[in-house]
């Protein structure tokens, strides 16, 4: 088949149980126009360059018309889609309640607080003989915790679910559509979803609570403040990064060691390990597979130019399944070393949240391990998501 | 392949950085013979960069910074105990204790010592330091921590800089002292050497530059100093902070190309003698080798960083265990950081090998930036103050020897372009109180050839 | 247990302060200090900020002992 249709191919819900083979011919193919006009890039060193190249834009706003789509020119956006200065202005401001330099503890002291909601989810399950990884495990958990921390009351998830499967439908990656319909729904999904974080951190204001919205409103150094628009794009982006991907990262930790048993049975005989399979599985099974960019000049990869303004999509988790940089890259080897996946991305705009979801898929792992002795996989593959820049199963049924 | 390269008796002289990787990389390479190390602190391996920044803020003890291993390279220690002298013919390291220890193959890896103050009568002063090793750490520590009314700290390069950090971090007054027009200036050039002396004023250090330390005052302690410019700096503690010395002496009458620039090596760290032959088995790495490097005119260079400590030692035990083909060229890009009034300053290639610089992201006013530095039209270094992510794309860029300056399109904004380039100002070293930690020591492997006679 | 991170190598992405933030700290947005004795308590998540580290600069290990001669 022709490279010029991979984008089509690998976007196409028909192959998202595997698009692994199309991400080896990527990489074969090296970087090819695509019939829709964007490039994709596949291969390891050439995705780790250009993470780390600053003439490449996360901002929309500088594709060239043919590619744009739809951009509401007056509504803000969130720093994963700015760059330099105001990216780090924005996101610094963001880790200020969330990690270091100002609050570097704030995550390593919801341990106890993310293993007593993974214990209830694991309590919940006893006695059945047949779950729902997605939805009675791999789901609530993240959910419960990113509403903790943000400080969203757990019972408004009908409302806020639907914002939410609107706004990352708005952002995924499907060649050959007219985007205009879901973006404008994404966009007006965001906004809505925008009022109703910042009605809840206003209710803060004055009265501080320990969650980060508080955080925001209540931050006395006036370098600390975001404006009412700022706070909103910020903490729409959080709550939906916070509950998106984390369930993929978990429901793939499963489905994978469910696939390699000898590793299950490994990891469950040493724990110990259990950092570095959880790193292989960011790497083997990346919740996150398509990073969207454009050039803000005619770059050169690998022998190709890529015009200014083009739509440039770096297919991460393929980079992590290069042999050039990875020895025996389609084995899943929780002893792996010297594993720089990029399952968090690289460069300024590496995940935000990845110690958080990191320390989620720990503990939750490290308490499921020891009760799928004997589970087995109802269906294989399991059904996925559309997304097919937020990959994983939207089911994952397995028998106890 | 010859199976005696991994067997027979390897000596590495230097117990720190250089040291120990290469002890490790010996046995990952297969080596199976005798190994010894030596090393004239009484201490196993430690790291020094932690010294001058943990340390000295009182958060990490001065004997708590010892170095991990990679690997146990099953090694015989003899630590404490310095080498005197080496018999190139007969193969042998001399040790101050008298005895010897054969080789069959030697690492040369003794780095440097902290430069004294010149009057030794005034060096001995109580309250006067140097810091180089763990107990001069551990000893200057104690001092600060005891809140001492002011700090001299002459020389204003990396490490008098990160002193001066610490001492206002710890809420005292500091004077620092620099006979060059700003800190740094010897790394860094012109530009971001202004930039430095306004962040050290921002924080409060008494920045006295274009200046000279005349005399050191004290009758038994110190006291404070004499300034060339006729003012006197009352103080109790004063550090010295004048760069380093290269650990050769033990070699003078080694024949090898040894000078206070350093051993002279080729790219596979063999070596040279004072003829500028190659020698096949003494091998050198870390901060008291010099090397040729091609992106920089095939300069010899002498560099005092860390990271080239680890990499010219994997390459020199590698080499040591290998036959001809199989060798290694060491070319990696020079990089180092440093850590000083809550700034990361990274840099890659060699700042002071160019004739022009650029802001090429972010801005002097936001304290934040990647200066990008151009020799001749292309770029030969990149520093970065917290913005270290992108450092890495400039390395590209001096690995490809890319134009200089670099071209349009940065994503912050600002554009990278041609007419903010200003000369680097790059002086002359000997103008300076700090030495720079890259020396450019000139094209010839040997400089001591020209006299240089055969023994007898 | 010992430690030193390559700060040639790190970029200040700062997962091990967050997994590990009695042993790792920020000074000032990027610049990373350490204690490179790991205190016991602290094992476990030295060896998690260390599987994390995006680019591997943390080498864990134990530090040299020299026996009597």
């Amino acid at each position: 088949m022709a490279v010029d249709t991979l984008l089509e191919r690998i976007t196409d819900y028909a192959n998202r149980p595997d698009p692994y083979p199309l991400y080896a011919e990527l990489r074969a193919a090296g970087v090819v126009r695509q019939t829709d006009g964007s490039y994709l890039v596949g291969t390891y060193s050439e995705i780790v360059a250009l993470l780390h190249d600053p003439r490449i834009s996360v901002d929309r706003r500088n594709l060239a018309a043919p590619y744009r789509g739809w951009v509401d020119e007056d509504q803000s956006v969130s720093f994963i889609l700015l760059d330099d200065p105001e990216h780090y202005r924005l996101r610094s401001l963001a880790m200020r309640p969330f990690g270091p330099p100002h609050s570097p503890g704030r995550i390593d002291a919801m341990r106890g607080e993310i293993a007593g909601i993974t214990e209830d989810l694991i309590e919940a399950l006893d006695g059945r003989t047949r779950i729902d990884i997605v939805d009675d495990f791999a789901y609530p958990l993240p959910v419960t915790v990113i509403c903790r921390l943000l400080g969203v009351p757990r019972e408004d998830e009908p409302t806020f679910r639907e914002w939410s499967a609107m706004i990352i439908d708005s952002v995924d990656i499907k060649p050959g559509e007219d985007p205009t319909g879901r973006q404008r729904a994404g966009g007006q999904a965001r906004a809505e979803m925008g009022r109703y974080l910042v009605d809840l951190a206003e209710q803060r204001r004055g009265h501080p609570s320990d969650d980060m919205l508080s955080a925001f409103v209540n931050d006395t150094d006036p370098a600390g403040r975001l404006t009412r628009e700022e706070l909103a794009t910020t903490a729409v982006l959080l709550f939906v990064a916070g509950h998106e991907t984390t369930v993929n990262l978990i429901t793939n930790g499963v489905l994978t060691l469910l696939r390699h048993p000898d590793q299950l049975d490994r990891l469950r005989h040493q724990p110990d390990l259990l950092p570095n399979a959880v790193e292989e599985l960011l790497r083997y099974e990346p919740p996150v597979h398509l990073r969207p960019r454009t050039p803000l000049a005619n770059i050169d990869v690998a022998g190709t130019t890529i015009p200014k303004g083009a739509s440039l999509v770096l297919v991460t988790a393929s980079g992590n399944r290069d042999p050039k940089r990875f020895r025996d890259p389609e084995r899943f080897d929780p002893t792996r070393r010297d594993n720089q996946h990029l399952g968090f991305g690289s460069g300024v705009h590496i995940c935000y949240g990845a110690p958080l979801a990191r320390i989620e898929a720990q503990i939750a792992l490290g308490a499921l391990i020891p009760r799928l002795g004997t589970a087995t996989l109802v269906q294989d593959p399991p059904p996925y998501r559309h997304n097919a820049m937020l990959r994983g199963p939207r089911h994952l049924p397995i028998e106890l | 392949m010859p199976g005696d390269l991994r067997q027979g008796r390897i000596v590495i002289v230097g117990a720190s950085l250089a040291g120990l990787r290469a002890a490790e990389t010996l046995r990952e390479e297969g080596f199976t013979g005798s190994l010894t190390v030596v090393g004239d602190e009484p201490y196993p391996p430690y790291d020094r960069p932690p010294l001058s920044k943990q340390v000295l803020l009182g958060k990490v003890a001065a004997d708590a910074t010892g170095l991990p291993m990679r690997r146990d390279p099953d090694a015989q220690w003899r630590l404490g105990v310095r080498a005197t002298g080496l018999d190139p013919v007969g193969k042998r390291v001399l040790l101050a204790d008298g005895q010897s220890l054969p080789y069959d193959r030697l690492l040369v890896a003794t780095g440097t010592r902290a430069r004294p103050w010149p009057d030794p009568r005034e060096a001995a002063l109580e309250g006067v330091f140097t810091l180089r090793t763990c107990d001069d750490a551990g000893c200057l520590a104690e001092r600060l921590a005891a809140g001492p009314r002011r700090v001299l700290v002459i020389g204003g390069g990396f490490t008098g800089s990160e002193i001066a950090s610490v001492c206002r971090e710890r809420g005292l007054e500091v004077t620092v002292a620099e006979r060059g027009a700003a800190p740094l200036v010897g790394a860094l050039g012109g530009t971001l050497s202004k930039f430095a002396a306004s962040v050290q004023r921002a924080h409060g250090v008494d920045l006295r530059c274009g200046v000279t330390v005349t005399a050191l005052r004290g009758n038994g302690r110190f006291t404070g100093a004499e300034l060339s410019d006729g003012s006197r700096v009352d103080a109790d503690v004063c550090v010295v902070a004048m760069g380093a010395v290269r650990n050769v002496e033990w070699l003078a009458d080694s024949g090898l190309a040894a000078s206070s620039q350093g051993i002279a090596c080729d790219a596979g760290c063999r070596a040279f003698d004072r003829y500028g032959i190659v020698t096949d088995d003494v091998f050198v790495a870390g901060d008291v080798a010099r090397f040729p490097h091609p992106l920089f005119d095939y300069q010899m260079l002498s560099l005092e960083h860390w990271g080239n400590a680890v990499a010219q030692a994997e390459v020199a035990a590698h080499n040591m265990v290998s036959s001809g083909p199989l060798r290694r060229p060491h070319l990696a890009v020079p990089v180092f950081w440093s850590s000083q009034f809550g700034l990361n300053i990274k840099s890659v290639g060699v700042p002071t090998f160019s004739d022009e610089v650029v802001i090429a992201q972010g801005s002097l006013s936001d304290g934040r930036l990647v200066a990008v530095y151009g020799y001749r039209g292309r770029i030969t270094a990149a520093v970065t103050i917290n913005m270290a992510k992108w450092l890495e794309y400039y390395q590209g860029l001096i690995e490809t020897a890319a134009p200089f300056p670099p071209g349009p399109g940065a994503a912050d904004g600002r554009p990278l372009v041609a007419e903010f380039s200003v000369p680097s100002n790059v002086p002359d070293p000997k103008g300076l109180f700090h030495g720079p930690t890259v020396a450019l020591t000139g094209h010839l492997p040997d400089y001591r050839l020209a006299v240089g006679r055969p023994a007898g | 247990m010992r430690i030193v991170v390559d700060l040639t190598r790190c970029q200040g992405y700062a997962q091990c302060v967050f997994l590990a933030p009695e042993v790792f700290e920020l000074h000032g947005e990027e610049a990373l200090l350490y204690n490179p004795a790991v205190p016991d308590d602290q094992l476990e998540r030295v060896r998690q900020a260390a599987a994390a580290c995006p680019v591997q600069a943390i080498v864990v290990g134990e530090e040299v002992t020299v026996s009597a001669r």
